[in-house]
């Protein structure tokens, strides 16, 4: 990291609308994490006497399709739509770093196939490949992770590359070769620990970009399946009596939105902080 | 430059056969057998029935195979027959020689993701630069917060959002598909004006959930060619600002630019699925879900091989574009 | 004729939205708007398997007979037909006069062209296997047409709809799916193809010289729009004047001015019910007591009432209700928690380690149900079964499975616990395939394997006689069977909810829907909304 950490943060502070971003991603965090205290209802408690009502003291959010409790939905719903994007991206961010390494420590050969390997995968309209694998090998949770995370690797493999590309020839990392180290040593143990930052920064604009594709194949009918809750399989829902429930598409798509937005604030706030060439007045 | 671009060229071949390698065999991978959708759990048909089908489309070939058969065709570009039941060659569902150009799938798709970058950069180029150079201001936090909302927000809701606020409540657009019911009995003016009214929604749509990344990119190359020394010079020999900005930064600053729209393409195609789903319109992405949901494997395969290509042609035409720009380069 | 149906008594609904002026007169003229979700694949009915391409193809050809608004059959090609004593020879004799919209005249030899095409291994068609067990097919004179039968076969007559009829001027020694006439074709229908636009439209145009007399409204619009919600906003935009509802739509979302003042909406029930099919070779669904406790656990009122809003009615058999094979008098299972307990205790199913969930032999009672993806009357209801078996102490998963990959990898494989699946009814009351304990086999409908040997020879003596008092005492007896041994939990009929713009007059909601006489649909002149230059 190309600064301490106070200084980090003093830069990250004075960007307010990251800060506020900042906010909401931990808001949402703690209630996916306590979305069983937090839910006044079981968000599969069918009733047949509150069928689509609008928002009402009992059901602050109003209710669905099925008589359930549209708060307590979006409450679990945050925990899958969330857990969608950190695996998502975790999945992403392993593969990326290892290809990124084995490309930019070694050079050569493994460079050029894993560099020509990125060139083919992002010349893959990607969302047509989630699309048609998903639709084949069937939407469970899993595999929508699984398959947006072995889809969207590419640009953290590039990231990491050229960090070590900059790195591998630095002193630390020629000290350690000098005596001795493994590579492995010397890739994990000493390079990318170093080139974690970017990574990082991108990880977290991917989590946002991942909870918007699986609303995307929800809108497809190929999301998370229902009866399991995501604000994405809520909002299709919701889609299909726009104009009769308006509370079953506002709340999920404003959740979506806002939840996108405070990711790529946090994300946009960490880069410039850490990038030191953003940094005003200095070249 | 010609023996550059020629290299570029014959690059582009065993990246293509990559994509197709990659997505045939993904693809693949799948359980199920597309003549099951026909059977469509009807009790009159019978396993031999179904049996005689499978073996009608050669799905009872090695994987491997029927691999090889396909790039066998597809170099003279013929994708094989569709699954569906129509068994028409896919080429002539995406490209139908016998319709007017502008009722080609393929067309549609390209026209449609070519306008709508072009509003992209006419609004992400402008927005980008004022940001940059009002850097941290009000203005800049505002597009901050409006590009990154068009990013975050799920297409399809704002699109729904959107006829019904201007097709329902105000009358003012068309909900969906590509022209009106009396199209025909219109004049030309009135055809030219029937399209566009249609376009409205769409293209809007997509430019503004494309808008964040361009108008970003925009920004920060911006910031970065600003703090370059020979603008600093320039500044320090008293040129007006405007100047500065508009006549040295921002010719360098464009530069990234070309191959961020290059990069964009695979986006802006896939996004297309969410857009001619939801606006009727009669597209390649609207077809690839149909051949995606019935199996229709050299539909999609097809599909899949059209996208890339149109990728690595975006590709291409913008390290093209990146050359003529940038002298540097020219003189490889 | 051997079949007779039994009516309709106060069965299709129609709701007075505004008063038709007795004196508008049927003219001719405007067009008719119709959305759909799908596109149509091929118009030649024998070819297609989707309902896209049936509704369309539908208007283009015509049949040799066709099931009467009381679910009787009439002639529609055929003036008349002779049937002999035993059942297995029908002279069909045709209509005169009956034109191609080429010009060429229609005969018994298309008849046979059709047949011959249907039968040849040749033709990827899944209806094969009605036309199969005819033995013999003669054309003896220019409109006259004899098939022959090797056993009593009692669907016979109304096989001979429009999947037989092909023009044998135009298609004679081609490849039939190669043809040009999949995409363009020839028929005799009220309406003709004028323009098919791939994703967008099919333009159907009316045929000034149909037979039964030149269709009112001069153009029928098939108009293509992928999305459900899009299509509801079209509607009211004016864009399509006709669609099909969903439960929702039809009692919530068009229950206003605007929609009374501009359209009219139907329902008729469908010839089709949804059902929880029970894996019986797994042991626990073995025990006949534990499908009775889970039929006792489940409230089928409640789920026509969430699910269908109504819209449809609890289903206690294979049958539609209100047509003659339906038998009322079954046993029914009344939403009783106490019976459902005492059946499970008595099957050995307890909660003996107060976590909720019954157990035996040390296993919890816990299963999935699969269902088909995109369907979401099928997701909602098994979901609506989730929460009521885990009333008493069943833990259920419902898993929602890709069509093709739900039939062939878990239906076929017989890899599954419990199923919520539809079967489409044809008019014909046989359902040998589903419920003979010789369909069994992997890929066959008998996919439960269910197994009775009283049932088997009640199947096969309801098809092989055309007595339709012997047929309806064995239809009665199976479905006595069936709801005392479920097999199967039925669970609802649902209802078609069409909504048609206002407009358009003369539509006789019957038995069978609504569009069996849409050519002599019309607009009043003053209410005519598109102008069609022709």
């Amino acid at each position: 990291m190309s600064a301490s950490g106070g200084i980090f943060w003093k830069r990250f502070k004075r960007n307010r609308l990251a800060l506020w971003g900042g906010i909401v991603v931990i808001v949402l965090f703690l209630i996916a994490i306590f979305a069983d205290i937090l839910s006044p209802f079981e968000p599969d408690a069918i009733d047949r006497r509150h069928i689509l009502e609008p928002p009402t003291s009992l059901h602050p959010l109003g209710t669905d399709d099925l008589g359930r409790d549209v708060l307590s939905r979006m409450i679990f719903g945050s925990r899958i739509s969330l857990s969608v994007g950190f695996v998502a991206v975790g999945i992403a961010s392993v593969i990326g770093m290892i290809f990124g390494a084995l490309a930019g420590y070694y050079g050569g050969w493994p460079d050029r196939i894993i560099m020509r390997f990125i060139d083919i995968m992002l010349s893959i309209p990607t969302f047509f490949l989630i699309l048609a694998v998903i639709a084949f090998i069937g939407p469970s949770i899993w595999n929508i992770m699984i398959v947006i995370g072995v889809t969207s690797w590419m640009g953290i493999a590039r990231l990491v590359r050229a960090e070590f590309l900059s790195l591998k020839e630095r002193e630390f990392v020629l000290a350690a070769q000098a005596i001795g180290a493994g590579d492995l040593r010397i890739i994990f143990g000493h390079i990318m620990v170093n080139s974690m930052a970017p990574v990082f920064v991108s990880a977290i604009l991917g989590v946002a970009s991942a909870i918007l594709v699986e609303s995307a194949l929800s809108f497809l009918g190929i999301g998370i399946q229902p009866p399991i809750p995501s604000w994405g399989n809520i909002l299709t829902i919701g889609k299909d009596n726009l104009e009769i429930a308006w509370w079953l598409s506002i709340f999920p798509g404003i959740a979506i939105l806002v939840t996108g937005l405070s990711y790529y604030l946090v994300g946009e706030g960490l880069r410039d902080a850490l990038d030191p060439r953003l940094r005003s007045g200095s070249k | 430059m010609l023996t550059y671009l020629v290299k570029r060229l014959l690059e582009m071949i065993p990246t293509l056969l990559g994509i197709t390698l990659i997505s045939f065999f993904i693809i693949h991978l799948a359980p199920g057998k597309p003549t099951d959708v026909l059977a469509e759990l009807n009790p009159k048909i019978t396993p031999e029935a179904r049996e005689k089908l499978e073996k009608y489309y050669g799905l009872d070939k090695p994987i491997i195979v029927q691999y090889g058969m396909w790039v066998k065709r597809v170099v003279g570009f013929d994708f094989g027959e569709s699954f569906s039941t129509d068994r028409r060659p896919v080429m002539e569902k995406i490209w139908d020689t016998k319709q007017p150009l502008l009722e080609r799938r393929l067309f549609i798709t390209f026209m449609l993701n070519l306008l709508s970058m072009f509003i992209i950069l006419m609004i992400a180029i402008p927005l980008g630069i004022s940001s940059a150079t009002h850097q941290y201001s009000l203005f800049d936090k505002i597009t901050t917060l409006v590009v990154f909302t068009g990013f975050a927000m799920p297409a399809f809701w704002f699109a729904l959002l959107l006829m019904l606020f201007f097709g329902i409540h105000l009358h003012w657009l068309p909900i969906s598909g590509l022209k009106s019911v009396n199209y025909e009995s219109l004049p030309l003016a009135g055809q030219i004006w029937d399209r566009v009214r249609h376009l409205i929604l769409p293209i809007f749509v997509s430019a503004f959930t494309g808008l964040a990344a361009d108008s970003r990119y925009m920004r920060s190359s911006m910031l970065e060619v600003l703090r370059q020394d020979y603008i600093t010079a320039a500044r320090a020999k008293g040129l007006p600002e405007r100047t500065v900005i508009y006549k040295h930064a921002l010719k360098n600053a464009l530069l990234p630019i070309i191959t961020i729209m290059g990069l964009s393409v695979p986006g802006l195609i896939g996004g297309s699925v969410i857009f001619e789903n939801i606006f009727g319109i009669p597209g390649m992405g609207q077809l690839f879900y149909a051949g995606v949901m019935q199996r229709d494997y050299p539909l999609v395969m097809g599909i899949l091989t059209v996208g890339a290509i149109l990728t690595l042609t975006g590709n291409l035409l913008a390290d093209i574009g990146y050359m003529i720009a940038d002298p540097r380069i020219r003189a490889r | 004729m051997a079949v007779i149906f039994q009516g309709n008594e106060g069965l299709a609904s129609h709701e007075p939205a505004d008063i038709v002026d007795i004196s508008d007169q049927p003219t001719y003229g405007d067009a008719l708007i119709t959305g759909s979700i799908g596109e149509p694949s091929v118009l030649m009915p024998m070819l297609a398997g989707d309902s896209a391409s049936h509704d369309v193809a539908g208007l283009i050809f015509n049949g040799l007979v066709k099931y009467d608004t009381d679910l009787g059959v009439i002639g529609d090609l055929a003036e008349s037909w002779d049937i002999s004593p035993d059942g297995l020879i029908i002279t069909f004799h045709l209509k005169k006069n009956v034109k191609w919209t080429d010009g060429v005249e229609f005969t018994a030899d298309d008849v046979m062209f059709g047949y011959k095409t249907i039968i040849d291994d040749k033709t990827p068609t899944p209806y094969k296997e009605d036309y199969l067990q005819v033995k013999k097919a003669e054309v003896l004179d220019r409109y006259t047409f004899r098939v022959t039968y090797g056993k009593p076969f009692a669907p016979s007559l109304t096989t001979w709809g429009n999947l037989v009829v092909l023009p044998k001027h135009l298609l004679e020694g081609k490849d039939i799916t190669k043809s040009d006439l999949t995409r363009k074709p020839v028929g005799m229908g009220p309406y003709f193809l004028n323009k098919w636009t791939s994703g967008q439209e099919v333009v159907l145009d009316s045929n000034k010289t149909y037979f039964e007399g030149r269709p009112y409204i001069d153009r029928y619009i098939y108009k293509i729009i992928p999305d459900s919600a899009t299509m509801f906003l079209e509607l009211q935009a004016g864009g399509i004047d006709m669609m099909g509802l969903t439960p929702i739509q039809y009692t919530k979302q068009t229950d206003t001015d605007f929609f009374r003042n501009n359209f009219q909406r139907y329902r008729y029930p469908q010839f089709s019910y949804t059902y929880m099919g029970f894996n019986l070779k797994h042991p626990w669904f073995k025990d006949k007591r534990v499908r009775q406790a889970i039929a006792h656990s489940i409230d089928k009122s409640e789920i026509v009432d969430v699910v269908l809003f109504g819209l449809g009615s609890p289903s206690t058999g294979p049958y539609v209700p209100n047509t003659w094979p339906y038998n009322p008098d079954v046993r029914k299972y009344a939403y009783d928690l106490k019976t459902a307990r005492h059946l499970l205790a008595e099957a050995g199913w307890v909660d003996t380690d107060g976590d909720g969930i019954l157990e035996k032999d040390g296993r919890s009672f816990e299963f999935t149900i699969l269902t088909n993806q995109g369907n979401n009357l099928r997701i909602n209801t098994a979901t609506i079964i989730q929460w009521r078996l885990a009333k008493i102490g069943i833990k259920v998963n419902v898993r929602a499975v890709e069509w093709s990959t739900f039939i062939n990898e878990f239906v076929d494989k017989r890899r599954f616990e419990v199923v919520i699946l539809g079967w489409s009814i044809g008019i014909d009351p046989d359902q040998f395939d589903i419920w003979h304990s010789s369909k069994t086999k992997e890929k066959e409908f008998n996919f439960v394997s269910y197994s009775n040997a009283a049932v088997d020879d009640l199947l096969e003596k309801g098809r092989r006689t055309f007595n339709i008092e012997e047929r309806k005492k064995a239809y009665f007896r199976i479905q006595e069977i069936l709801a005392e041994e479920l097999p199967y939990i039925f669970l609802y009929v649902p209802d078609a909810t069409p909504v048609v713009h206002s407009r358009i007059k003369g539509i006789k909601p019957t038995t069978i829907g609504i569009s069996y006489n849409l050519y002599k649909w019309y607009v009043p002149k003053g209410l005519q909304k598109h102008r069609i230059e022709q």
